[in-house]
């Protein structure tokens, strides 16, 4: 039985190895999308260029300028001196907000009045818009304080024969700190989360396509007639692209930590058996694909419906705790799911056994399921 | 292993498609040692029946036995006793040709000491013992024909099916092919072997003649050509026993 897998195996590595196309596939996405998330991608909203209306031009609307100006999110790159000025910066896109000050700003505040300063955002990218609004909501907050310290101090300042005593006021200072991802890189999230999207994409097409390929070339018909056993030539065909696979979790995890400097705070092992698991999920899907598929343009096809929506709800770009209820429920049956899950808990939060062993047995028991259903699916016969 | 009876029998064999009926009710016995061949226009069955032979298709009603085992139930004891060549080239053209001979051995299961002996047999028969470690898709195609006989019989099949195995293949390299078969032929092998060329036909030592599913003539070729008076060659045989199928309504 060894023997027969082992001579499949060793044709697998050796068609696989020889074809430069495939061997690119083993290697240049992997890394392209590697570096693509760890440096491009950048969901961290930095450097806003932000543009500055002052109908006031009083002694507060400078100063909240200056509050401004001194925030890292914000550089003030253009100034407007009319509406309709403003509105060409943002229609332009030379800014991504303006903050408009009215006329009376300075004024108002002087007499203890509300002050209204207006925070005009381009919300074509909402998540970026929400971000922009919350820094300069901010700033403006900061402000908000020191306005509303001075006038209290003001008040209860007494004086005293040796001099003023300042009194103290009451107040609650938030203390904000960011656990598993201190300085809210995306790059942190990204970066591990291509370990799913490469081995789902290399395993699931490469098993797929190397069986239909012999489909289409008659070996198939060939392999067919030898007293092989179904399950051995189903081994054959999947052992050498797990372990390809796997070589694209070594190298993922290489580069991650290598060239961005993600943190691996867990256990590596932990997550090469998570990887052995996942695997049976994405070879039986490859292995599917491959029994309704008589082409490679089909079980392209195939592999492609099969990859983008369980992509979409593995929680790489959009977090699962969004979605609609009943979508939530779906993603209960995607075995992409559960990998994220398992990788941004290795690499990020250091976390084991004792916290992700539901994952690694929804894994184990989806993975079975999957590939024991392609498998009895998989006959000898052309019929 | 059964030592007696026929290489091949069948009976009463149909195979539908949806409603084509690819083989209709197809009758023969094919002895041991001979070399028995299917002649017929493509689209005839003749495919469809060595597919269900070697086990690839399953019969609709009817039964065949090869080397006395049944094809429908023990289609596992079948795979061992027999190789198959396809019309269509099925070898793997990105490895060299020792490495198909050698991925085939070992798919095959052949002993590991027979191994070496095998190859080499197979090497010297199909004249490439000079272009073992080319890569197969540089080989011509007669070269490849051979190679792919060479596959299919390492391990050393007492039946033999080659389904058109000479077709887009040159004269000359066609020649050398049956040699080849004859060889075998001697040595005991059972070679079941469909064409579409006539003059193929003549080197069989028995044919039948299919058309439409059904066998319409089956016996040596000169038995064939005799019944068709003198001087008929093969090619006048085939055309007068379809027109006498025509004419009974087929």
């Amino acid at each position: 039985m060894w023997e027969r897998i082992l001579q499949i195996v060793r044709k697998e590595f050796r068609q696989t190895l020889r074809e430069p196309r495939l061997r690119t596939m083993l290697i240049m996405p992997p890394l392209i999308q590697t570096i693509i998330f760890g440096f491009a991608v950048n969901l961290d909203v930095e450097h806003v260029k932000l543009g500055w209306m002052d109908l006031d031009r009083g002694v507060e609307s400078v100063e909240l300028r200056r509050h401004f100006q001194g925030s890292p999110t914000f550089t003030i790159t253009h100034e407007a001196g009319s509406e309709a000025e403003a509105q060409a910066l943002l229609d332009r896109g030379d800014v991504q907000a303006i903050v408009r000050i009215a006329p009376g700003f300075s004024r108002d505040i002087g007499s203890g009045k509300q002050a209204q300063a207006q925070v005009l955002l381009d919300g074509t990218n909402s998540n970026t818009a929400a971000i922009m609004g919350n820094y300069a909501t901010a700033v403006i907050a900061t402000r908000n304080r020191e306005l509303l310290g001075e006038r209290q101090r003001e008040k209860l300042v007494d004086r005293t024969a040796a001099g003023p005593i300042l009194l103290k006021i009451p107040g609650v200072e938030p203390e904000r700190r960011v656990w598993f991802n201190p300085d809210l890189k995306s790059r942190n999230y990204f970066v591990p989360g291509i370990i799913v999207n490469i081995i789902t994409l290399v395993t699931l097409m490469l098993t797929a396509l190397s069986i239909v390929r012999e489909k289409e070339i008659g070996t198939m018909e060939q392999i067919m007639v030898t007293p092989i056993r179904p399950m051995e030539l189903i081994l054959g065909k999947t052992i050498p692209f797990a372990i390809m696979g796997m070589f694209d979790l070594l190298l993922i995890t290489g580069v991650a930590l290598a060239v961005f400097h993600v943190p691996l705070r867990g256990s590596f092992a932990l997550l090469v058996f998570a990887g052995a698991l996942f695997l049976l999920s994405t070879l039986g899907a490859g292995l599917f694909m491959s029994t309704i598929s008589e082409t490679q343009q089909q079980a392209m096809m195939a592999s492609f419906f099969f990859f983008q929506p369980t992509f979409m709800l593995s929680g790489f770009s959009f977090p699962i705790a969004n979605m609609p209820t009943l979508v939530q429920w779906v993603t209960y049956l995607n075995p992409l799911r559960y990998f994220m899950d398992i990788v941004r808990g290795v690499f990020l939060k250091g976390v084991g056994i004792e916290v992700l062993w539901p994952q690694l047995l929804a894994l184990a028991v989806m993975g079975t399921i999957i590939l024991l259903s392609s498998a009895l699916r998989f006959h000898k016969r052309l019929d | 292993m059964p030592p007696d009876g026929n290489a091949v029998e069948i009976r009463n064999l149909v195979k539908r498609f949806g409603e084509f009926v690819a083989v209709d009710h197809v009758t023969l016995d094919v002895g041991r040692g001979e070399i028995f061949g299917f002649l017929g226009p493509n689209g005839a069955g003749k495919s469809t029946t060595i597919r269900i032979l070697c086990g690839l298709l399953a019969p609709t009603s009817g039964s065949a036995q090869v080397h006395g085992y049944d094809v429908a139930a023990q289609s596992e004891q079948v795979k061992q006793s027999i190789g198959y060549m396809s019309q269509k080239f099925s070898l793997y053209d990105d490895l060299t040709v020792e490495e198909n001979l050698d991925f085939f051995s070992g798919i095959y299961g052949v002993p590991h000491e027979l191994r070496a002996e095998r190859k080499a047999f197979a090497l010297r028969m199909a004249g490439l013992e000079d272009e073992r470690a080319s890569m197969t898709r540089l080989l011509a195609g007669g070269w490849k024909q051979r190679l792919a006989l060479g596959c299919a019989i390492l391990h050393q099949p007492p039946i033999l099916f080659l389904d058109e195995p000479t077709s887009g293949v040159d004269p000359m390299a066609r020649r050398q092919f049956w040699d080849l078969i004859y060889a075998m032929a001697e040595q005991g092998t059972t070679v079941f072997v469909s064409t579409h060329y006539m003059e193929e036909a003549e080197y069989c030592h028995r044919l039948a003649l299919m058309y439409k599913g059904r066998t319409i003539a089956l016996g040596a070729p000169s038995e064939l050509k005799a019944e068709h008076g003198d001087g008929a060659t093969m090619n006048d045989v085939f055309i007068a026993s379809i027109e006498r199928a025509e004419e009974e309504g087929l």
